[in-house]
């Protein structure tokens, strides 16, 4: 995405004209230029969406609460290294969104903060808990207040939709068949599906904007307090795209749920960020407000934006 | 509990988190440089080896004694002792009956010439019952159930529904690797006695149809061949001992080869159908070997004759 520059055209405007806000990455003086455009575009593109993204959470913590989700010095290496000194911070309800080119191990730092993975070095804590030296099944317990959004869902296929959201419900809560039932319709309006005809069906037969819906809905059945996604919106048509994008702020402006998300749709991010962290050559490179990223003048978040 | 923190996935096996491959860590600090290049080589490959088995024993260890740990998934082990029993009787009975039977014909010209047909009995119920019984049975149920097992959790792996179940805060191992072990270690020996009967069987068949020999005495050799085998606490045949032993020890080596290799895919669906070959092909051999290795032991463990 960054290393494709669109082709020159030579009157900026009239691109601007053809691909509404796609531009290439300006030298500085025009940097400022095309950040109050992104910012115009972005107030434009929340106004079907009158409360924003941003709204601070409704939940009542001490200002000096600890980060919801904290990565400190978090370092991974396989056969060759993949992040190295990673810090980043989640407050209570802030929606963090991870951004990067392909392959730079944005889902890796998901998995670090699952700890489906250890780090080398570092910690990540959850709360203000140290997850990196829990045992294999303290860490179980420590992913009940996470819920997971898979790339591309990972329902499991040998259960039906009922089944797939009930299964947190089923293994961890004491809850009855009615209340698992209930919850689960009230899951599934969640996310604006109709629950007597989807609650039946088999993974197989959904659409994969339906996949990812149940996804979500499987990921907040235990009404966990921060919310993971990965590449939430990609393969997506424009238009589900969007349909996710709001569930996502919806999730974080009702629930006042603390999301970390991983995507390269950097619209999309856009405008359900309270923070963007740049992933850049197993760094990261900026973490900060949308406002922020748009305003800097580094070249390589420059040339990373030139897809907005 | 110590022995779970080797099994998490930075340190080398796949099995419980992630899907980036193994990584060989931790190597030990020999100065490389002054190695030849092929020790250096072989070094890592002996090492690798060294891991991988020692990665398949934690995985049996943990699926073995997670049978006794709650929570227990009853619903998942009986489905799996449908899938992997129920499911394979056909096969099973196909094989143990063309086994008995061509058992019967060839014992019955090599036994012609001594004049000692009467004795068709003795050697199809001996061989079914000691040796091909569970031995077929084996390298059936490793075909048919082994290669579906590693291909269903190769394709969950691949689709990250693994990683799913360690996130809602379950125990791949437990929930789907201890259910199809128990199952596959209930299950085995029943199929084989199914087989060994359905053989033996077949031989009566061929016997009778064939040799002329009168059903009566075909029984009869039958039954004396596995009382002359002796007995244990005065009721068990010996043979009936190994015949038990043999599938009880392949249910194991099947199940927990297909759920290794199924659990380790790595590289999407290429990577599921290398995981289904390496579960028929190693399975296979591993049948193969340890049957004789439990034959000799159990020669010289239960007194024969």
């Amino acid at each position: 995405m960054a290393d494709k520059t669109p082709p020159k055209v030579a009157d900026p405007a009239e691109q601007d004209r053809r691909d509404g806000d796609r531009r290439a990455g300006e030298p500085s003086s025009e940097g400022r230029k095309s950040a109050s455009v992104r910012q115009a575009i972005r107030s434009e593109l929340e106004g079907d969406d009158p409360a924003g993204g941003e709204t601070d959470s409704p939940r009542h913590r001490g200002p000096d609460a600890p980060p919801v989700v904290e990565m400190n010095h978090v370092s991974l290496s396989f056969d060759h290294p993949i992040l190295e000194d990673i810090s980043l911070k989640a407050m209570e309800g802030e929606t963090i969104v991870l951004v990067g080119e392909s392959g730079t191990g944005k889902s890796t730092a998901l998995k670090l903060i699952l700890r489906l993975l250890v780090p080398d070095s570092g910690r990540v804590l959850i709360d203000g808990d140290d997850i990196t030296n829990l045992s294999f099944e303290e860490a179980l317990d420590a992913r009940q207040k996470m819920g997971m959004v898979f790339q591309g869902a990972a329902l499991f296929d040998s259960m039906s939709v009922f089944e797939n959201i009930a299964y947190p419900l089923r293994e961890h809560t004491k809850m009855g068949d009615d209340e698992i039932t209930e919850r689960v319709r009230e899951k599934l309006q969640f996310v604006d599906l109709e629950p007597d005809r989807v609650m039946e069906q088999m993974p197989a037969e959904l659409s994969g904007g339906m996949r990812k819906r149940v996804g979500i809905a499987r990921g907040m059945a235990n009404n966990p307090q921060i919310m993971l996604y990965d590449e939430p919106t990609s393969g997506l048509d424009p238009l589900t795209t969007g349909t996710i994008t709001r569930l996502i702020m919806k999730l974080q402006r009702e629930l006042g749920v603390t999301s970390v998300v991983v995507s390269h749709d950097i619209r999309s991010a856009f405008r359900m960020a309270s923070k963007v962290a740049l992933l850049h050559d197993r760094r990261i490179t900026f973490f900060g407000t949308p406002e922020e990223m748009t305003a800097s003048e580094d070249k390589y978040i420059q040339d990373f934006l030139g897809g907005l | 509990m110590g022995s779970t923190e080797s099994l998490s996935p930075a340190q080398g096996l796949p099995l419980t988190g992630s899907t980036v491959p193994p990584p060989l860590r931790h190597h030990s600090e020999i100065d490389r440089t002054r190695l030849p290049p092929f020790l250096v080589r072989l070094n890592d490959a002996a090492k690798s080896k060294v891991l991988t088995l020692q990665e398949y024993f934690i995985l049996a260890g943990k699926s073995l004694r997670f049978i006794f740990a709650r929570p227990f998934y009853a619903q998942d082990v009986i489905q799996q002792m449908d899938e992997i029993g129920v499911k394979s009787l056909g096969i099973v009975l196909l094989t143990g009956l063309f086994t008995g039977m061509v058992l019967a014909l060839q014992s019955s010209v090599q036994l012609k010439t001594f004049g000692a047909t009467m004795y068709i009995g003795n050697l199809v119920s001996a061989s079914m019952i000691r040796e091909l019984g569970p031995v077929l049975a084996g390298l059936m149920v490793a075909g048919r159930v082994g290669s579906g097992i590693a291909a269903q959790l190769g394709s969950m792996r691949v689709t990250e529904q693994i990683d799913a179940l360690n996130t809602l805060g379950t125990d791949p191992i437990k929930k789907l690797v201890t259910p199809r072990v128990l199952a596959a270690l209930i299950m085995l020996p029943v199929l084989t006695v199914i087989n060994d009967f359905v053989g033996i069987i077949g031989g009566n068949i061929i016997a009778s149809l064939v040799v002329g020999l009168p059903s009566s005495q075909y029984w009869r050799t039958v039954w004396d061949q596995t009382a002359n085998g002796g007995f244990v606490l005065h009721y068990i045949p010996n043979d009936f001992i190994m015949g038990i032993m043999k599938p009880f020890v392949f249910g194991g080596i099947i199940s927990i080869t297909a759920c290794y290799f199924g659990l380790g895919t790595t590289g999407g669906t290429e990577g599921v159908g290398q995981a289904t070959t390496k579960t028929v092909v190693t399975s296979s051999i591993l049948i193969l070997i340890i049957d004789y290795f439990i034959t000799q032991l159990l020669l010289s463990v239960l007194t024969y004759g």
